[in-house]
């Protein structure tokens, strides 16, 4: 009685979490579908035209969705160098000590909140950055070497653990044929580590896409395709984080409907972390919407046996 | 929990279940009271946001009385007080005449513009047109308005903002802001960002302006709370309450338009970076 209960308590909590997920899916569909039909998915992809309280309204989210692209691709290219030679560092160089004292210090950076890495941006990372290079200072560099270090968490936590799963034998025959430390390193350990230091990275480019309060202190908020790192520009995120509190009818769906846009990125960039984990193969992924019928054989020998 | 004893279990169960139940009755439970007072206001998204603060402040002094803001576009909150469907339309814009022959017009504020550029900028004076060249990006170093050799960096706000809206009715002209402005979601994040770049420029509510930006004058009349009193000051609007001529207010109508008209409504307002109504008591 007791065993049920709690079993049927934490069934509970699993379908509460999985219904509020089916439910802000459905929402965010609902709301901004129709005007992605309305206006046409290919204007609203892309066409850079933003202009919602304009007559005629216009909405292209063209410029938005290069912003994403820029600003996580140069999180990206700060964060995961950077995140890699933590990790490396880490797991098979630093004396034991010293690397669960690294552990500790690397999960404290996730424990900032947002606003805090945006003010740093605003107010010290952007006039540095108008003095050196010119421009506005809140740009697409700005937000990206921010970021960069946001995702550093994450990078350096799976990383760390990806490489430490490497089972010994591989280190130690590397090193029994005459590899150097750096050649087991890079040739073995980085290698056999792939999938995880991968996933880390998509996870990586995911917090990076999902950021918003950063982003809306640190890029700036122009409506351009950015030219240049020293541009400013708009993300998916930091439009609708800015604009959700006035917009009403027409501009408010609109802003759903880069919700819907940005779900589907994360979902993509989620499931490719899930395969690359291992968690999940591709197969058995899709093999989850197979009509049941066909593993109906499958399951009637298992309970016959 | 298999080291929990009996009685301890079954306190833990009797908290689940207590939980499950203030839920459930809340959830339930009645929304709104019988006796209610309502009133909806309709219109301006401009003023919407200043209304529904005064709503939500009058509400608190007055248990039981509920204020409804609409905010749908000024033409849309005339059209309702003129038709009846509302007691009260708000406003950000002047009445047509025809209007005006329909309504009786309160103005409860004025919401005046500042342009704002940094410190350091000497340039103290510039025309409507230039602002707007400047915005449009047609003007796009400093040079070319009597300032320093740079490039104009643009601050606007984002779209559907009050301030947006007034920026875009009193300067643009139906244009839009160069796509390089830089965008900024309140008065405090525009001014924050002039502050700190000698070579920006930006609009807020006059009411916002402080020591660390400096505001211009435009058409050679400086911006302050008298020049817009004396209706020298041309960027500014009114923030109008409309109702239809002849017709009797509710009392509870009638009791939030003096609230927001009396001094402590004024202080909310102005507090909120906006300058007193003709209409104030």
């Amino acid at each position: 009685m007791k065993e049920r209960l709690i079993s049927f308590l934490l069934f509970l909590c699993a379908l509460v979490s999985i219904a509020s997920l089916a439910i802000i899916t459905f929402f965010i569909f609902q709301a901004g579908l129709p005007l992605i039909f309305r206006v046409g998915l290919g204007n609203f992809l892309e066409s850079s035209l933003w202009n919602p309280s304009g007559d005629p309204q216009s909405f292209g989210i063209a410029a938005m969705i290069l912003g994403s692209i820029w600003v996580t691709l140069g999180a990206i290219v700060v964060g995961v160098p950077l995140g890699l030679a933590v990790a490396i560092f880490s797991a098979e160089i630093a004396p034991p000590r010293l690397a669960m004292l690294i552990r500790p210090v690397i999960q404290l950076l996730a424990g900032i909140p947002s606003v805090i890495y945006g003010f740093i941006g605003l107010t010290i990372l952007a006039p540095a950055i108008r003095a050196t290079f010119g421009g506005p200072g809140l740009s697409v560099l700005t937000a990206a070497l921010i970021l960069g270090i946001m995702i550093l968490p994450s990078i350096i936590s799976i990383s760390e653990d990806a490489l430490r799963a490497v089972p010994s034998a591989y280190r130690d025959g590397s090193l029994a044929v005459g590899a150097t430390r750096w050649q087991t390193i890079w040739r073995v350990l980085v290698p056999a580590a792939r999938s995880g230091i991968v996933a880390s990275v998509i996870l990586g480019m995911g917090r990076a896409l999902g950021e918003t309060m950063a982003v809306i202190m640190m890029l700036g908020n122009a409506l351009q395709v950015p030219r240049s790192p020293l541009d400013s520009a708009t993300t998916l995120t930091s439009n609708i984080g800015l604009e959700l509190a006035y917009a009403s009818g027409a501009h408010r769906d609109a802003l759903f409907a880069t919700g819907v846009v940005l779900f589907v990125l994360i979902m993509i960039l989620n499931i490719l972390a899930n395969i690359f984990t291992g968690r999940v193969t591709f197969w058995q992924r899709l093999s989850a919407f197979r009509p049941a019928v066909f593993n109906g054989r499958a399951a009637w020998r298992r309970r016959n046996t | 929990m298999l080291f929990l004893t009996k009685a301890r279990y079954m306190r833990i169960h009797i908290i689940w279940v207590s939980i499950l139940l203030v839920g459930a009755l809340t959830a339930c439970g009645p929304t709104t009271q019988g006796n209610d007072q309502q009133l909806t206001l309709t219109g301006s998204t401009s003023v919407g946001p200043f209304a529904e603060q005064l709503a939500e402040r009058y509400e608190e002094h007055h248990r039981g009385s509920k204020v409804n803001i609409q905010a749908l576009g000024s033409s849309a909150g005339i059209q309702a007080a003129a038709e009846g469907t509302v007691e009260l339309g708000m406003s950000s814009r002047h009445l047509e005449p025809d209007e005006e022959e329909q309504l009786q017009v309160y103005e409860i504020a004025r919401d005046a513009l500042a342009i704002i550029v940094h410190p350091s900028n000497a340039v103290t004076d510039l025309s409507t047109e230039q602002v707007r060249r400047i915005f449009t990006g047609e003007i796009a170093n400093w040079r070319e308005v009597g300032g320093h050799d740079a490039p104009i960096d643009i601050v606007t706000r984002e779209a559907g903002s009050g301030t947006y809206g007034a920026f875009e009715e009193l300067v643009m002209d139906k244009e839009l802001p160069a796509q390089s402005a830089l965008r900024q979601g309140s008065n405090g994040a525009v001014r924050q960002i002039i502050a700190g770049d000698p070579d920006s420029i930006g609009y807020i509510s006059l009411g916002i302006v402080n020591e660390t930006v400096k505001p211009i004058s435009v058409d050679h009349v400086q911006a302050s709370t008298e020049a817009v009193m004396s209706g020298q000051y041309k960027l500014v609007r009114p923030f109008l309450f409309v109702q239809r001529k002849n017709a009797t207010l509710s009392p509870l109508g009638q009791e939030f338009l003096s609230y927001v008209l009396s001094p402590e409504g004024q202080q909310e307002l102005v507090q909120a970076g906006l300058i007193q109504g003709a209409d104030a008591q």
